[in-house]
């Protein structure tokens, strides 16, 4: 019995070290100290404030693209072979869940050269399905399984871009991930505690969505209907009008005629950084993957005085004229200040999302409403612990400390779990842990009311506390595997907040179990060790 | 110190009432929802944009009903309310209604611009300082400083910038400075600091505390995914119970819960709170305290099936709830506390989170004496008298059977 109680001891003690060093490590000083505590449990960002934004990735976009490059390659192929058509094209679609009908559709196919069209399809296209429409008209699409893959890539990378932009902004800590089930939702969630400045952080992400760089035809225009009136209502073939981002509300409206299909995208686009010429004009030098270099020196060598757009988002934000070929590297030059040469390469250099975005959801909670909930929360919570201690000590005497301690030990235990999981605290997780204390509380007095009433019958104080202990227990377990199999369900199919809460719970309610059967019995066993003629006990 | 000795209250005879008040408080529920024309949904299930916008003295809720209608920037319905709480006395929430999600965003900017133009100097060329970032603050700052013959090394800029919004954001200021000889008293702001803060700041009578933008497609998913992640809870409850005591026992608590969720929803309707993401935490946590307490009962009543055999089960189940009294006033009273606390000076973000719980342990807990047991006794009851048998006998074999250690709990 003895060493038992040594054994129980030892392993108590270890666990208390342990959870102390997980929240506030091995402080020398009680500045460090404070920081220490503040590193490993992070808030979130309901209570620390800071941004929190849910992006849909248009992946309808990228599989769009990929059909374009596509029938380019189909119409280049067609040519070598001679086989005739009359129209391909591949239609807009506009939401996410469309990605699916993204086809290509190609017109007059004449009947007797069907079969070489065939044989050519399946052999340079096979992740296509061909159908034929009619005698004539065919439609290509993705396979099932390489759609998917698709836009499961398109994710990733748009997570991969997003996280280096977000970086830009210096921030400690961040998180941008998917969100929701790879294949089936196309979010992206990006978390970015303590950031006093929202806006900055959307304009980096958002505004920066698709970078291409197009042939300009004409231009600039004062309005876009002024573009129209001169081009007789009708653009030609495969332009479209674009209007460029203001610099500042004295600058008028700009439009630019500029070809659909760009030239290169910020895909190609290796490096970019901001520098000054000869004349200490700011400028932009910038360098390309080699498969893009080759396309752009070829076009840029066909081109030179021509001018070209850098269109980010639908928004021209330059306009360069070509000066001469551009292979790999090359600048952009003429720009009015330093700020814009640093944005402009920054634009050039975080790559281009592979597809567009549309915020589904943004919050942004401010660093004083932060400040307050804190506040208050600590507030309200040590009136309610302090109650909660009070009340126990009052009711149960010297059994109370046990319930008291059982209960600190409790929310040192979370805490640590909070630390070492890497989780942040957000009101939720609060929440779960305002029943787990709830709970602790109801295990420590059911165990004291039950040591009472054998009291009641007459027995010793030993048998008591023992029988106490075992008649609890079963309830204990009944409570507590009951609350553990709802949080499972919880966690499989909540999302979100629900998992957070979930999570929170069932490290409590282990926690629990530990504190206040097995560490209180432990120090009852302390105080009642050798001493067996004991008939009174301070409970 | 002991309260509840030896009681002996005939709980299961005084059913009716509460089975009575029970029904009237979820038929006024339910005739809240109806006459209200549905639940009130916060943002997070509804959609829309939603700011909320503290000022330093009574806001001026006309002018900026005025403002808003008058910009017609703005897509769909605005709405301005103001809280009632004191200690959110001067906050206001305006709010736009669920359009697509480009629109949110240019509802949300048109927000900014037409409070920054009814109670800003957005013509002045000058940066407020109640809604300043670090960043710009310290970009304002460097030059002018230099300039007025105060040259600080950047990191010390730095610090006296953050020093300096840290000071805003903290209460009792919370974001709002009156006056910039408020921030004299900092370490570290000298008389330069301050002239160099009032030729490039002005302090804005008002600051934005939170911004939230919920677009179509997330409310309805998050409301869907809560609903049936907790139904899924419930009858995971109620396999679990059902294996452990008897179908009945499983059935009745989960009826009892959902008792209580209802009633709490009633609620929510008839004090006309908004129900939230909070509130859905919060209902979850209902859930399992008041899951909890019924088993602590149904526990109880499982033991004395097996000592007290030839009692009537309501004479036993009136004996298991007064054995269990003490605790149940005990562990409600002590949570009810904390949560009371929370409620009082926990604030306007654990405000309805907290309303819900106190509403719910009050429910959750009468609900374990006067819902669940006496459905358990009208089941026995009517099997009782259908068979003639003694099906009791028959639970208390099985719970026998289920248990390891028979022989030392029961002596």
């Amino acid at each position: 019995m003895k060493n038992n109680l040594t054994a129980r001891t030892v392993i108590i003690v270890v666990t208390i070290l342990v959870c102390v060093f997980g929240i506030i490590d091995f402080p020398k000083s009680r500045a460090e100290l404070v920081k220490n505590f503040n590193d490993n449990i992070r808030l979130g960002l309901d209570l620390k404030g800071g941004t929190h934004l849910v992006l849909e990735i248009q992946v309808q976009d990228a599989v769009k693209a990929d059909a374009d490059q596509s029938a380019e390659r189909l119409k280049d192929d067609l040519k070598k072979q001679n086989v005739a058509w009359n129209s391909m094209d591949v239609p807009d679609v506009a939401h996410v869940e469309d990605a699916e009908n993204v086809a290509i559709t190609i017109k007059g196919i004449p009947a007797t050269q069907s079969s070489a069209f065939r044989g050519l399809v399946s052999e340079r296209f096979s992740n296509y399905i061909l159908t034929a429409l009619n005698s004539t008209d065919y439609s290509m699409k993705l396979k099932p399984t390489d759609l998917n893959e698709l836009k499961v890539d398109t994710v990733k990378r748009a997570v991969d871009t997003i996280g280096n932009r977000i970086d830009q902004l210096g921030l400690a800590e961040k998180s941008v991930q998917q969100y929701g089930k790879a294949g089936s939702k196309f979010e992206v969630l990006v978390q970015l505690p303590g950031v006093d400045d929202p806006a900055r952080a959307k304009e980096l992400i958002g505004t920066a969505a698709v970078l291409e760089i197009c042939d300009v035809k004409e231009g600039p225009f004062p309005s876009k209907e002024g573009a129209l009136a001169q081009k007789g209502g009708i653009l030609p073939l495969g332009t479209r009008l674009v209007r460029s981002k203001p610099r500042g509300a004295q600058d008028g409206e700009q439009w630019y005629l500029v070809m659909k299909t760009p030239v290169i995208t910020g895909r190609d686009m290796r490096n970019a950084r901001p520098g000054q010429d000869e004349f200490r004009k700011w400028e932009t030098n910038f360098s390309l993957s080699q498969d893009g270099g080759r396309r752009f020196g070829r076009y840029t060598e066909a081109n030179i005085g021509n001018k070209l757009a850098v269109v980010l988002d639908s928004q021209i934000v330059s306009v360069a004229t070509i000066q001469s070929k551009i292979e790999d590297s090359g600048r952009i030059t003429g720009l009015g200040s330093e700020e814009e040469g640093v944005d402009l390469s920054r634009y050039l250099r975080s790559g281009s999302l592979p597809a567009g975005v549309i915020y589904n959801e943004e919050r942004s909670i401010g660093p004083s409403l932060g400040a307050d909930s804190i506040h208050q929360g600590i507030v309200a919570g040590l009136a309610g612990l302090l109650a909660v201690v009070a009340v126990m000590l009052v009711y149960y005497k010297r059994a109370g400390v046990n319930a008291v301690l059982a209960l600190g030990l409790n929310t040192i235990i979370l805490l640590a779990a909070v630390s070492y999981f890497h989780a942040v605290l957000t009101l939720p997780g609060i929440a779960g842990i305002i029943l787990t204390i709830g709970m602790a509380v109801d295990s420590n007095v059911l165990i004291f009311e039950r040591i009472r009433e054998e009291l009641r019958t007459g027995k010793s104080v030993i048998a008591a506390v023992d029988n106490g202990f075992s008649k609890a227990w079963w309830t204990i377990v009944d409570t507590h595997v009951t609350t553990v199999v709802s949080c499972a369900f919880l966690f499989l199919f909540g999302e979100g907040p629900v998992r957070g809460f979930a999570v929170t719970l069932v490290i409590g309610l282990i926690a629990n179990v530990f504190t206040a059967v097995f560490v209180s019995k432990t120090i009852f066993d302390y105080e009642l060790a050798g001493r067996r003629q004991l008939t009174e006990l301070s409970i | 110190m002991e309260l509840f000795k030896n009681t002996n209250y005939d709980f299961l005879g005084k059913k009716w009432p509460f089975i009575i008040a029970s029904l009237v408080l979820t038929m006024a529920g339910f005739a809240s929802i109806l006459v209200r024309g549905g639940l009130t949904f916060g943002i997070d299930f509804k959609g829309g944009t939603l700011m909320t916008v503290k000022f330093s003295q009574k806001p001026p809720i006309e002018k900026i009903r005025n403002a808003f209608s008058r910009s017609g920037k703005i897509k769909g319905e605005v709405t301005v309310q103001n809280f009632t709480d004191p200690q959110t006395q001067n906050e206001i929430e305006i709010g736009t209604e669920l359009v697509n999600e480009k629109q949110l965003a240019a509802n949300r900017q048109a927000m900014e611009e037409v409070l920054a133009a009814s109670f800003g100097q957005p013509g002045s060329g000058k940066l407020d300082l109640n809604s300043a970032s670090k960043d710009s603050l310290a970009s304002r700052l460097r030059d002018p400083l230099a300039a007025a013959g105060v040259p600080m090394a950047e990191p010390q800029l730095q610090k006296v910038v953050a020093d300096i919004l840290n000071y805003r954001d903290t209460p009792p200021r919370s974001g709002l400075i009156v006056d910039f000889s408020q921030l004299s008293s900092l370490p570290g702001v000298n008389a330069g600091i301050i002239s160099a803060l009032k030729q490039e700041c002005y302090l804005a009578p008002y600051t934005v505390k939170k911004t939230e933008m919920v677009g179509p497609k997330v409310g309805a998913e998050l409301r869907n995914k809560a609903v049936l992640a907790t139904l899924y809870a419930l009858a995971g409850m109620l396999a679990y119970i059902a294996f452990r005591f008897e179908w009945i026992y499983g059935a009745a608590a989960v009826i009892a819960v959902f008792h209580d969720t209802l009633i709490t929803i009633g609620l929510f309707s008839i004090f006309h709170e908004e129900i939230s993401m909070t509130v859905i935490a919060a209902l979850l946590t209902l859930v399992g305290y008041s899951m909890n307490d019924t088993i602590v009962i149904f526990d109880r009543i499982r033991e004395n099936l097996k000592i007290m055999r030839r009692e009537p089960l309501e004479v036993l189940m009136n004996k298991s709830v007064n054995q269990t009294l003490s605790r149940t006033i005990m562990s409600a009273g002590l949570t009810f506390l904390t949560v009371v606390a929370l409620f009082i000076w926990g604030g306007p973000v654990l405000h309805t989170f907290s309303f819900a719980l106190v509403c719910g342990i009050t429910v959750g807990t009468y609900s374990s004496v006067f819902i669940a047991s006496p459905i358990v006794l009208f089941w026995h009851n009517y099997t009782d008298g259908r068979k003639r048998s003694a099906p009791v006998l028959a639970a208390a074999a099985r719970t026998d059977a289920s248990r390891k250690s028979p022989s030392k709990a029961v002596k």
